[in-house]
């Protein structure tokens, strides 16, 4: 049984207060026609005996408490999927723009989605090969896994992340990948630039754009990632494809919830975002996964701008809390026009041991990973007690650390945009700049790799 | 039966409910989902809900179960993986899929398995609350008593004995005011309330953990309570894991409270297949496993850690030593923080409730090494992880927490950062059972903690001396202050770097960690007695035996390595 109220009695930001309702469940749908007879959609955020709350995707503006009609749909938010989605492009609420007609759905699933049975995750421990070599080396990324990039305004990310969706491949294997990439509250130019890297490198076709752009409404923003996953995980875990979902600018994301929040005057937790930020961040990225005896995976790489660089800003803290592991831009690499400008040392990959070493990438992978670790942070240490003391008065084996970390950042952090360099290459690279400092020094290393791979 | 007429995100309010009590356990809706009062006014409730309130409406029913959130204790517990209300996953699996779906009622002991009993009473035996009334093999490793409930002492009238399941009643008892009492494998409690004890003893066993800067430098004694703080990515995940592996406890509760699902698919995939070295079994024989992923349901987070302890207080109550890993207890704080602002609770600082620091403490205190009601002797020993925002401790969940616990284990994001994992950090750590289990290691070697006061004390040098580096550099250091230098580093990275994942280096016993830190002072006395007779430090460091003295910790055949060491400096420094 369908009901129209007529019985708005406030709306304030996002939100419309609806009087005199009976039997309103939470978190249902709810069609909104405004007084020019344009249709919102929204969702219901608290339920009474007699009132409820709703957000609305698309703003309040336009609708009244007089001639604004709502009607609860008695549904929750639904997201008809179909693999004729790939290659297509929509808004962020899941509407085609890209001119073609609507799809025909396979099925409609709850946006929600339910949380994977930690019993039946598959423990993701795929190589992924993104040709990076601080990624492939330092921070390698697996299938399954949700490794964000945190980055500043400014910084190449987009263009990091479109290079990882670009040459992204398991070694030796030919399965069915395709990327799903959400936008919130991006520009129209980064969302071309995207659109433009697919086309380059003829990925198009395998890839399913959401867009919630910057003049597009915020409170949809809420929506997008979540209409994004589920398609993402219908492709994964019904057609056994392997998806790596893009999610940029996550900061945007929070920034709505935000809004959402004070218009509800919640008690604000850090910085005005709410409590649950955490719990809410968490039902997004905990959607990455793979599961036992499914072919498919999803892999996500969330792309957040952090304010003022700040990595212990709550979206970047909550993020890392939840993801298992990230890529830290750096401006100082940056400035020094070190492409890509990914920070190695608070970079991290949490899953990336059990998807390296004899088998999947190479025995020593492990150990020269450590030690180039190791050696840079030394090197960074020693730039700067040099600042204060100058070079004169370290010792001949400082020196040689401090010139490590140069090379680390001129031949290895600095590859181009168009450069794929497979593990092997990454592998020798690392080599090479470790053969530079004394055999003994390499303690992270075992003596057996020393013997193959140090070069005199 | 009350009605809904509330309801936002886990929290919702239901009218007609006069006659229940706090925290009683409440069916909600037709679909019956699981709730527990939280609070109550008049005729009205509010009711957290430990699954996902999506699509329920106003005016649907709330029955009242007229019990505490309580679990079923009994044999089965083990090799277990649970969600945060005691449901078993597996079976949750069975009936809904590889994703969770609501309303789904699983009993935490399976029904399917019998065991054998062997009763330790006979008939006419007078019991009490705790005693033993007979044995089964729970595991490879656990024999699980069958105790007297608390609460209940009497005649014994009946005795079973054999292969049952555990529905079968296998004892009766007339009690003092002459009722017939029912026993059977199992019984429930409620989760909230702490077990009864008779009383709580000194802690002074250490809890070994084959971990250096732990057992070494700021041991847990057993019974203990411990704090892991630091921001993500210092490895906080990595350090619980670690302990759930190698610590001599009997018997492991690890709570996964809030964090991330593919972590506890590790510990799943992981723990039956590495061995325990005291028991040579796998690690699963003794552990069980409680998984509240960050995307379940919140309330059921909340609910995790209670879960988890009260497990825990039942094995101890058999007399095992039990240690508790919650990681992390933030996320059991966020869990209360959001629950309290949907209550529309005044707020404490940083939005946390008032009762945050009660909550903290009384879910430590449930800790202790006790003497059972049946006279023996057990532990809990807990171990919190804690996420600080930012990795600033001085948020109130941290600050909270270490007003309670007496270990401290500070993690640091620098040393994190140059893959120094460990990344305790040696002068912010402390731990107030050091003293206390003194006596313990110098039992093992007598020079135990005169050598880690030695080494704790060059540690604390080291960080004067490099203030003065990083105004004048290294070179204009005397002699000694440069040997200083040489050791605290070799302590560092040869001692406390501790690498989890190579196959020796991940479990260390006392007697290794003592002859480590003794070849490295061996060295520095050596060295130190030639600088005298003019021999420098920069040549003195560069002899060969350096470099096996950091790969000492690779080392399976370690005494022999030890001495063959000691040998070397002798040999090689006489040389320089």
């Amino acid at each position: 049984m369908v009901k129209e109220y007529t019985t708005v009695t406030e709306v304030s930001g996002p939100l419309m207060v609806v009087d005199k309702v009976s039997g309103v469940a939470y978190g249902e749908l709810v069609r909104v026609t405004d007084a020019a007879g344009r249709l919102k959609v929204g969702q219901v955020l608290e339920t009474r005996k007699d009132q409820a709350v709703i957000q609305l995707f698309e703003g309040t503006s336009g609708t009244d408490t007089k001639n604004t009609r709502v009607m609860f749909t008695g549904e929750t938010l639904k997201v008809g999927v179909s693999t004729e989605m790939l290659g297509r492009i929509f808004d962020g609420a899941g509407k085609p723009i890209d001119g073609s007609p609507d799809i025909l759905p396979e099925q409609m699933i709850d946006i929600n989605g339910s949380a994977i049975n930690p019993y039946s995750r598959q423990h993701p421990d795929q190589f992924i090969q993104t040709g990076v070599s601080t990624i492939d080396l330092n921070n390698t990324l697996v299938r399954g896994q949700k490794l964000p990039i945190f980055s500043g305004s400014g910084l190449p990310h987009n263009h990091l992340a479109a290079q990882i969706a670009r040459q992204a491949k398991v070694k030796n294997k030919d399965e069915k990948f395709a990327v799903v990439f959400a936008a919130m509250g991006i520009t129209n130019e980064e969302a071309l630039f995207f659109r433009h890297e697919f086309e380059k490198s003829g990925a198009l076709g395998n890839v399913v754009m959401f867009l919630n752009l910057a003049n597009n409404p915020a409170i949809e923003r809420i929506i997008t990632p979540r209409i994004a996953l589920t398609v993402a995980e219908y492709l994964a875990y019904e057609k056994d494809m392997h998806i790596l979902t893009i999610l940029t600018d996550m900061t945007n994301y929070c920034e709505s919830l935000r809004e959402i929040a004070a218009a509800r005057s919640e008690v604000p937790g850090r910085r005005g975002y709410p409590g649950y930020m955490y719990t809410d961040l968490a039902s997004i990225y905990e959607r990455a996964g793979a599961i036992k005896g499914k072919k498919g995976s999803l892999t996500q790489i969330p792309i957040l701008s952090m304010p003022d660089d700040d990595i212990t800003h709550p979206i970047a803290d909550l993020t890392g809390y939840i993801t298992e592991g990230q890529f830290v831009l750096s401006r100082d690499l940056h400035r020094k026009a070190v492409y890509p400008p990914v920070n190695v040392l608070p970079s991290l990959s949490r899953l990336m041991g059990k998807g390296i070493g004899k088998g999947k990438t190479r025995p020593d992978h492990s150990d020269v990973s450590n030690q180039i670790y190791a050696a840079y942070a030394r090197g960074i240490e020693l730039r700067d007690l040099v600042a204060v003391i100058g070079k004169e008065s370290l010792m001949e084996l400082d020196l040689k650390y401090l010139e490590f970390a140069d090379e680390f950042e001129d031949r290895f952090v600095r590859q181009d945009f168009a450069e794929n360099r497979d593990i092997e290459k990454t592998l020798s690279i690392a080599w090479e700049l470790l053969s530079r400092l004394p055999k003994t020094e390499l303690k992270r290393v075992k003596k057996e790799f020393i013997e193959q791979y140090y070069q005199e | 039966m009350g009605k809904i007429i509330k309801i936002a995100g886990p929290v919702i309010t239901a009218e007609g409910m006069r006659g229940t009590r706090m925290f009683d356990v409440v069916k909600v809706a037709k679909e019956e989902l699981i709730g527990e009062i939280i609070q109550l006014k008049g005729d009205t409730a509010t009711i957290q809900v430990y699954e996902d309130t999506t699509g329920l409406c106003p005016g649907e029913e709330v029955v009242s179960t007229g019990m505490p959130l309580s679990i079923e204790l009994g044999p089965g517990l083990l090799r277990s993986i649970y969600d945060g209300i005691a449901r078993p996953l597996p079976v949750l699996q069975e009936k809904s899929g590889d994703f969770i779906t609501r309303g789904l009622v699983a009993p935490s002991l399976s029904r399917e398995i019998d065991y054998d009993f062997k009763p330790k009473v006979k008939v006419g035996d007078l019991v009490q609350a705790g005693d033993v009334l007979g044995t089964v093999k729970e595991t490879q490793v656990i024999e699980h008593k069958i105790l007297v409930p608390p609460g209940i002492s009497g005649k014994i009238t009946k005795v079973e004995k054999g292969k049952y399941n555990i529905e079968k009643v296998i004892i009766e008892i007339q009690t003092d005011d002459k009722k017939k009492e029912k026993l059977k494998m199992y019984h429930r409690w409620p989760v909230r309330e702490p077990r009864p004890i008779k009383e709580k003893l000194d802690p002074t066993i250490p809890l070994l953990t084959g971990q250096r800067v732990f057992d070494t430098l700021f041991p847990l004694a057993k019974g203990g309570a411990a704090a892991i703080p630091g921001p993500f990515g210092a490895g906080k995940t990595v350090s619980q894991q670690q302990l759930a592996k190698w610590c001599d406890a009997s018997v492991i509760v690890y709570i996964g409270c809030g964090e991330r699902g593919n972590e506890m698919t590790e510990v799943l995939d992981e723990f039956p297949e590495l061995t325990d070295p005291k028991t040579g079994k796998p690690l699963m024989e003794r552990t069980t496993l409680i998984a509240n992923t960050s995307n379940m349901p919140v309330a059921a987070r909340e609910a995790s850690v209670y879960t988890g302890i009260t497990i825990a207080e039942y094995y101890r109550d058999q007399g095992y030593d039990v240690a508790l890993m919650a990681d992390s207890t933030s996320r059991w704080a966020e869990a209360m923080r959001e629950i309290s602002a949907r209550l529309e609770e005044m707020p404490g600082e940083e939005g946390y409730p008032a009762y945050l620091a009660t909550r903290l403490a009384q879910f430590y205190e449930r800790a202790g090494r006790v003497t059972n009601l049946n006279g023996t002797n057990g532990s809990v020993t807990a171990i919190g992880a804690v996420s600080p925002p930012g990795g600033d401790f001085s948020e109130p969940v941290t600050q909270n927490t270490l007003r309670i616990t007496k270990v401290f284990w500070a993690l640091d994001a620098s040393l994190a950062y140059k893959r120094h994992f460990p990344s305790i950090h040696w002068l912010t750590s402390y731990s107030l059972y050091a003293d206390k289990v003194k006596g313990f290691f110098d039992e093992v070697e007598k020079d135990f903690s005169s050598h880690r006061q030695r080494i704790m004390n060059m540690l604390q040098k080291e960080s004067e001396l490099n203030e003065i580096v990083q105004l004048v550099g290294p070179d204009a250091l005397p002699e000694e202050d440069k040997l200083i230098l040489d050791t605290t580093k070799s302590i560092r990275e040869d001692f406390l770097q501790q690498n989890a994942f190579h196959e020796v280096d991940t479990y260390c016993d006392t007697e290794k960690q003592f002859l480590m830190m003794d070849c490295i002072l061996a060295f520095h006395d050596s060295a130190h007695k030639r600088l005298e007779s003019g021999k420098k430090v920069a040549k003195m460091v560069t002899v060969p035996v350096k470099e096996r003295i950091a790969r000492m910790k690779y080392a399976e055949d370690y005494k022999k390595e030890a001495e063959q060491i000691k040998k070397d400096i002798e040999s090689q420094l006489k040389k320089v």
